[in-house]
């Protein structure tokens, strides 16, 4: 079925590459002023102020995190109050067998433990991360996107794309090693 | 846009004098994005060296000596120890908050200089975290060792259990076990997400060079990184979270383990100088085992470019600042106990200085408080030479600080009928010598197979990161931005 898989292979965009961070700036900027929306840039280190030039929005992580930072609390308090007021009461010298001051570094605990959870699990979720194929693996130089190198890339589901016209465009920008990538 | 102008990369000189008017460059010689890669990849890719197949060996066997002596005293019983009334908290817990304490200095850089835009973390921030990750798991063996039955070690946790019971929430033992936990497992994440474009580098390396296996587990690890702006956008965000988040949280752990302590009522224990006092401690201990592990790395491997004379001159101050924090805590403990007017406090701070472990008081404040007074001289602070003598004093005066607060304060208790003296046993200095290998074996293995220092994160700092970077030496700039052409910074000797 190797045939049919390769007939079946789509576009899904075309990647350039670019040698600086000024430089992927600067194309990003024009390639969204000239009206393309799906674009990305892909860069060793996050370039600072391009979600910009890209017209990407803020990530809502935070409140990913808050929700999960709120249940922390809540189901420690819970859990404290039950287990020592209700299932197992235990008096010690006296005390309450629940009083909210001796909960607040258990409660702070959860509360950042669930948080981070919610950091760094949501942050993939979000990446849909991992992901061990994508069609920008088949550029031929993008293994140096971990090293030196930039790339914009556009994707062919933009209503502005146009194989001839957005690699000509790319070109124009600067760009190298303009191909149009399969999504194979 | 205004072009922002900044440092050119052309003619840096290392270890340049600093000229307090302009920030010292991050990446000393002429390197460029490339180079750093090269530089900090080529420590993992290299034949292995000898040296390190000889210090991995002394580590295994230091660390298969400490599986002896747990499996002894599990066997035997924890009388293979010297704790004994009136010292029932003996070495394992001196070394426990010896060891938790090393921990923060990773936390701090990671989290609380990033915080507060301290750029210079980015070059010892890898490995520092490698260390916290490795120092808290030398340290959670203690606590679970010395409970004596640590097949039933689960009943810290609020799990159910044969005896139907729960854990007693108003104990600050419990507190630590939630404190300790979380904090091992939000450090392993934020190493882990930090490492994580790293590896993707390792794995584009690896696949290039042909080593397939290597590229494949890297791969995994990597998770499929490619870079995207969107992926940075939540990964940023993620970053700053878990360095929020962190930043309390290790504050809250040394301040816990200080609670184990002041939370008695033991003179000398039950002070409200303790949480500040332990966390000043922990981040001095820590940032001087970074200083014992980075000075030789940065020789050995080759790293001087990145961890710079600046760097180390930075932990110096850093030291030289905590240091002095815990000499006016230790003073600031006299007075107290002199103005409370209490006896049992006065007696137990004389004791401390002039009784019997009088000498383990003046190790600890030799080291703790004198040894770092050295780190006023600027010519001191960029020896390494001297600043890895004076690391290892601080180490030995950290351990030392803990072995006074515990034994000291335990040792005589309020009826001179129940005093004693402590002693270790050689089971309990073998232990010790064995979490050593445990942390030395981890720390080789990471600089041997993993990207010892934040290569997507060093770059970010570089000048010619910013997309406002301009070029000297090309008349007009390069601000349109024509990445082929001769403006780009990597191209310069065109």
């Amino acid at each position: 079925m190797a045939n049919t898989t390769h007939t079946l292979s789509t576009k899904w965009g075309i990647v350039a590459e670019f040698e600086s961070a000024a430089a992927i700036y600067h194309a990003a900027e024009k390639t969204t002023a000239q009206g393309y929306t799906r674009v990305d840039s892909h860069t060793p280190f996050p370039v600072h102020g391009i979600e910009k030039a890209l017209r990407h929005g803020p990530s809502g992580l935070g409140w990913i995190v808050v929700c999960c930072g709120l249940t922390g609390i809540v189901l420690a308090q819970l859990m404290m109050w039950w287990m020592n007021a209700v299932d197992y009461p235990i008096w010690v010298s006296g005390k309450e067998p629940y009083a909210w001051p001796p909960t607040i570094p258990i409660t702070f605990e959860c509360m950042v433990l669930l948080s981070a959870f919610g950091a760094v699990f949501g942050m993939f979720g979000l990446n849909r991360l991992p992901r061990f194929h994508h069609p920008i693996f088949h550029h031929s130089t993008i293994h140096r996107v971990s090293d030196d190198r930039f790339f914009l890339s556009i994707e062919a589901t933009d209503p502005k794309f146009d194989s001839l016209q957005t690699a000509r465009f790319l070109e124009s920008l600067g760009g190298k090693h303009v191909e149009i990538v399969e999504d194979k | 846009m205004t072009a922002i102008q900044v440092d050119p990369i052309g003619p840096r000189v290392v270890d340049e004098p600093e000229n307090p008017l302009r920030r010292a460059p991050l990446v000393e010689g002429k390197n460029d994005f490339a180079s750093v890669t090269n530089l900090i990849a080529r420590v993992a890719e290299q034949k292995t060296p000898r040296g390190w197949y000889l210090m991995f060996g002394i580590s295994i066997a230091l660390l298969a000596n400490l599986g002896a002596m747990i499996g002894y005293l599990v066997f035997t019983g924890v009388g293979v120890w010297g704790n004994n009334v009136p010292v029932a908290w003996g070495w394992p817990i001196v070394n426990f908050v010896f060891w938790i304490g090393i921990g923060h200095a990773g936390t701090l850089i990671s989290a609380i200089l990033f915080l507060f835009r301290q750029k210079w973390r980015t070059s010892i921030n890898r490995a520092s975290e490698a260390m916290t990750i490795f120092a808290v798991m030398a340290a959670g063996i203690f606590p679970a060792i010395h409970v004596g039955r640590i097949w039933v070690i689960y009943w810290v946790f609020p799990l159910p259990n044969q005896m139907s019971m729960w854990p007693n929430f108003k104990s600050p033992l419990v507190w630590d076990v939630f404190a300790v936990s979380t904090y091992f497992t939000v450090s392993a994440l934020f190493w882990f997400v930090g490492l994580v474009p790293d590896l993707a580098t390792f794995r584009d390396r690896a696949a290039k060079a042909g080593r397939n296996v290597a590229a494949r587990i890297y791969g995994v690890f990597a998770m499929g990184w490619h870079g995207s702006n969107r992926h940075w956008l939540h990964y940023e965000k993620a970053y700053m979270i878990l360095a929020a988040l962190s930043t309390p949280l290790v504050l809250s752990v040394h301040s816990i383990v200080s609670f184990d302590f002041a939370i008695s009522i033991v003179p000398g224990w039950h002070t409200t100088i303790f949480p500040p006092y332990f966390v000043a401690g922990a981040i001095f201990s820590g940032f001087g085992m970074v200083l014992t592990l980075m000075i030789p790395a940065r020789k050995w491997l080759g790293l001087h470019e990145l961890v710079t004379l600046n760097h180390l001159d930075n932990i110096a101050k850093i030291l030289l600042l905590t240091g002095t924090m815990v000499g006016y805590a230790y003073a600031t403990e006299f007075f107290i106990a002199w103005y409370s007017q209490v006896d049992y406090e006065q007696f137990a701070f004389m004791n401390r200085a002039f009784g019997p472990y009088w000498w383990a008081y003046w190790i600890m404040v030799t080291c703790n408080v004198v040894s770092p007074q050295f780190f006023w001289f600027r010519s001191l602070r960029r020896n390494p030479t001297v600043l890895f003598v004076i690391s290892i004093f601080v180490n030995i005066g950290m351990w030392f600080e803990r072995f006074v607060i515990v034994c000291t304060s335990l040792h005589r208790d309020f009826l001179p009928s129940s005093w004693g003296y402590f002693t270790p046993t050689l089971i309990d200095i073998l232990t010790y010598a064995g979490t050593f290998g445990l942390f030395f074996t981890f720390f080789l293995l990471f600089c041997r197979f993993l990207p010892i220092l934040a290569i997507s994160e060093v770059k970010g700092v570089m000048p010619e990161a910013s997309p406002h970077f301009v070029h000297h030496g090309h008349a007009g700039g390069q601000a349109g931005g024509h990445g082929a052409g001769p403006g780009a910074p990597t191209h310069h000797t065109h």
